[in-house]
């Protein structure tokens, strides 16, 4: 089981800097993403105002949240499955264990779920005696190296080729030592290879959910690879790992949210396989599960209504904030410390897990507000990480430095005239001092910035004195 | 019990109770009236443009169309594209009705079997109850004449659809599901081409778990 460590985010952070492969990974990734989206989003017109919608179709169903879920678990038991209400982890954890020893499995399958992270079912299953073998190509692999995913939809975002040898090699110790891998191709090919089996043994398989419907009872998985249709198909049991706010009314709300979710994720149109799954197995079906159960999760989210951070609830974990964060871009998703990177991550992690344990991370932006730019269900997300600063500094967990120095910065902007003579005469003073070089290699108290860059001297006088100056001579002519 | 502990949690945060009757009743309007939101114009075009549409847009997303005449026409094309593609000529197909009424005795080469598929099928045979032309996607909800096996566990799936199912948008398909299959299946896949992943270094690779081959073949039944 991983222990979150985001409390350790700058330590985390720097260690990540200087890994070598890591930043090989982020430097080949790092703009792919962007571009498919803008290519993507460049094809529909209508992209905007589907954002309006999707944000609207959101808002309309965190308020009315109570009701939907009463109506959705109404549909899904007339269609013959079964919801399991569970408050916090150890619930849900349980009641998923449950369900796997009535039906006496030894196997699982898995379908990629973020749910799945973070309940951290599969070490809850192992320790009970039943193996879970994750199916998502890139879960797989996150799964062979005993890792968190990195990013909420390419999970190892942070691997290379021959990260993806090694595990391999290492774990597939029935095949034959000398086999080649030239290609990504040959990875594939391996990993269907190997899988097929698990698909074809497991007992039960366990997928997350896009959405559940209320109209219908159903629950929605989007993938492209087939993995998650495959391990809610073959088994004879199917269990739904979703939280609260995957709900959304109607079939043609989930349809108008599908439309800007692929293309903000992947940069694709549609994604392959958007499967919607509605109870068990029904009389003359040929296949299909005999067995179907929704583990619904609160885990955090109901104290969220009503917040300031309710708006976060929106989210439907697309990436689109990571891919464009120039943070996650240094960084990658493993220095946030737990489930969720990036900007979506700094914002919902300090819910799920603290404040306390996750304060840092919501400082961990420039408020470059590009995360928000791109949201397709429109998250105020730097204006959120605004709040959590404000709460951490509030129940003073601001690290003193911090705090000290912004009572120095406070002393001084609360006296305007004190701060422009401050700021002068400290221009004026580095100018001087920097007046050959035009630049400083080291300046104390200044370390960790000229450690990696030269701080350039200041030239001339500051804004409010050059503005007053030109102030003046306008109002002379 | 948990549940009301998590609806009363819920009701807490928006300070209320239990929503009034006449909103929910309003909210169960809503769910049954389903209104649809903004539709994208690319796929409001006269219906042959909207085929059209369609078949570029699975070719876009690497799966392949061929387009022929009538119902008796399908088995040449199935049994053309299983020799070119150097597959074995025995798929298992759905107990369709529509695909039953095929002259597939035309290619007594073909050797058909029906019902869901094994790990062992390498090629299946689906009906394609509609298709939207807005991505190129196919809608195969499930019944016990259209096993889902068939879509997933095969290394090529062939969809054999009538291009008057072809619609513009994903609202349509739907409308068309809820008149004629009355309720929701228990599964209802939309298929956009052929199983892929990049989950390597975030390129694409086709073929991860599902179908490394996705070919539809295409019956211009009607608006020629």
């Amino acid at each position: 089981m991983h222990v979150a460590t985001s409390s350790a985010f700058k330590e985390n952070a720097h260690r990540a800097l200087g890994d070598a492969g890591l930043q090989r990974a982020l430097a080949r990734s790092g703009t792919s993403f962007i571009a498919r989206r803008a290519s993507a989003v460049a094809g529909l017109p209508e992209f905007e105002q589907l954002r309006d919608t999707a944000r609207d179709i959101k808002n309309h169903t965190l308020t009315n949240l109570d009701f939907y879920l009463e109506e959705y678990e109404r549909k899904v038991v007339a269609a013959g499955g079964t919801v399991h209400w569970c408050a916090d982890a150890d619930q849900a954890r349980a009641a998923v264990l449950a369900i796997c020893q009535k039906a006496g499995a030894r196997t699982v399958t898995k379908g990629k779920s973020m749910i799945g992270e973070e309940l951290a079912i599969n070490h809850h299953l192992e320790q009970h005696g039943i193996t879970p073998v994750e199916t998502d190509l890139g879960e797989y692999i996150i799964q062979l190296r005993d890792e968190l995913p990195s990013h909420i939809i390419a999970p190892a975002f942070h691997l290379n080729m021959d990260d993806w040898e090694e595990a391999f090699r290492k774990s597939h110790t029935d095949l034959p030592a000398d086999r080649v891998f030239s290609e990504r191709r040959d990875i594939l090919t391996e990993a269907r290879t190997k899988l097929r089996s698990s698909f074809l043994a497991a007992d039960v398989g366990i997928t997350g959910a896009n959405f559940l419907i209320a109209e219908t009872g159903s629950s929605v998985i989007v993938t492209n690879e087939g993995n998650g249709d495959l391990t809610q198909t073959l088994p004879k049991v199917h269990i739904v790992l979703a939280s609260i706010e995957k709900m959304v009314p109607t079939i043609e709300d989930c349809t108008s949210l599908l439309r800007v979710l692929a293309r903000s994720a992947t940069g694709q149109d549609f994604s392959v396989y958007t499967t919607f799954s509605t109870g068990a197995r029904r009389p003359g079906d040929l296949d299909g599960p005999e067995e179907y159960h929704v583990v619904l999760v609160d885990n955090g989210r109901s104290a969220m209504i009503g917040t300031e951070f309710q708006d976060m609830l929106r989210c439907i974990r697309c990436a689109a904030c990571m891919n464009h964060c120039p943070v996650y871009g240094a960084i990658g998703g493993h220095a946030y410390g737990w489930v969720y990177p990036g900007p979506m991550g700094s914002v919902l992690t300090p819910s799920l897990i603290g404040v306390k344990q996750a304060g840092q991370l919501p400082n961990a932006s420039t408020f470059c507000g590009k995360c928000e730019s791109v949201c397709p269900v429109r998250i105020p997300l730097p204006k959120l990480m605004r709040h959590w600063r404000e709460r951490e500094f509030e129940r003073h967990l601001t690290p003193a430095a911090v705090r000290w120095n912004l009572g120095l910065w406070a002393f001084f902007a609360r006296r305007p005239s004190l701060y422009r003579l401050a700021t002068r005469a400290a221009a004026l003073g580095l100018g001087w001092l920097g007046r050959k070089k035009g630049r400083f290699t080291s300046m104390p108290l200044a370390g960790g910035w000229t450690a990696a860059r030269d701080l350039p001297a200041p030239e001339g006088d500051t804004f409010f004195a050059r503005y007053a100056r030109e102030q003046r001579a306008k109002a002379l002519t | 019990m948990t549940k009301d502990a998590i609806l009363g949690a819920l009701r807490r945060g928006l300070r209320r109770g239990p929503l009034p009757e006449d909103q929910q009743a309003m909210l169960r309007g809503r769910l049954e009236r389903h209104p649809r939101h903004t539709i994208p114009a690319r796929s409001r075009l006269p219906h042959p443009g909207q085929v059209d549409l369609f078949a570029a847009n699975v070719e876009k997303e690497f799966g392949t169309v061929a387009r022929v005449a009538t119902a008796a026409d399908v088995p040449a094309a199935v049994a053309d594209y299983l020799a070119a593609q150097n597959l074995p000529a025995n798929p298992i197909m759905a107990p369709h009705p529509d695909l039953r009424a095929i002259p597939w005795s035309s290619r007594p080469l073909l050797e058909i079997r029906e019902g869901r598929a094994e790990g062992t099928d390498m090629v299946s045979i689906q009906h394609g109850f509609a298709a939207i032309a807005e991505t190129g996607t196919l809608m195969l909800p499930s019944a016990p004449v259209r096993p889902t096996t068939l879509n997933v566990l095969t290394d090529t799936e062939i969809v054999v659809l009538r291009a008057s199912r072809v619609v513009g948008a994903y609202e349509e398909a739907w409308d068309l599901l809820r008149a004629e299959m009355g309720g929701m299946p228990r599964n209802v896949m939309l298929v956009t081409g052929p199983s892929r992943s990049a989950d390597i270094e975030q390129a694409l690779e086709l073929g991860a778990h599902g179908p490394r081959r996705l070919h539809v073949v295409m019956i211009e039944d009607g608006d020629g």
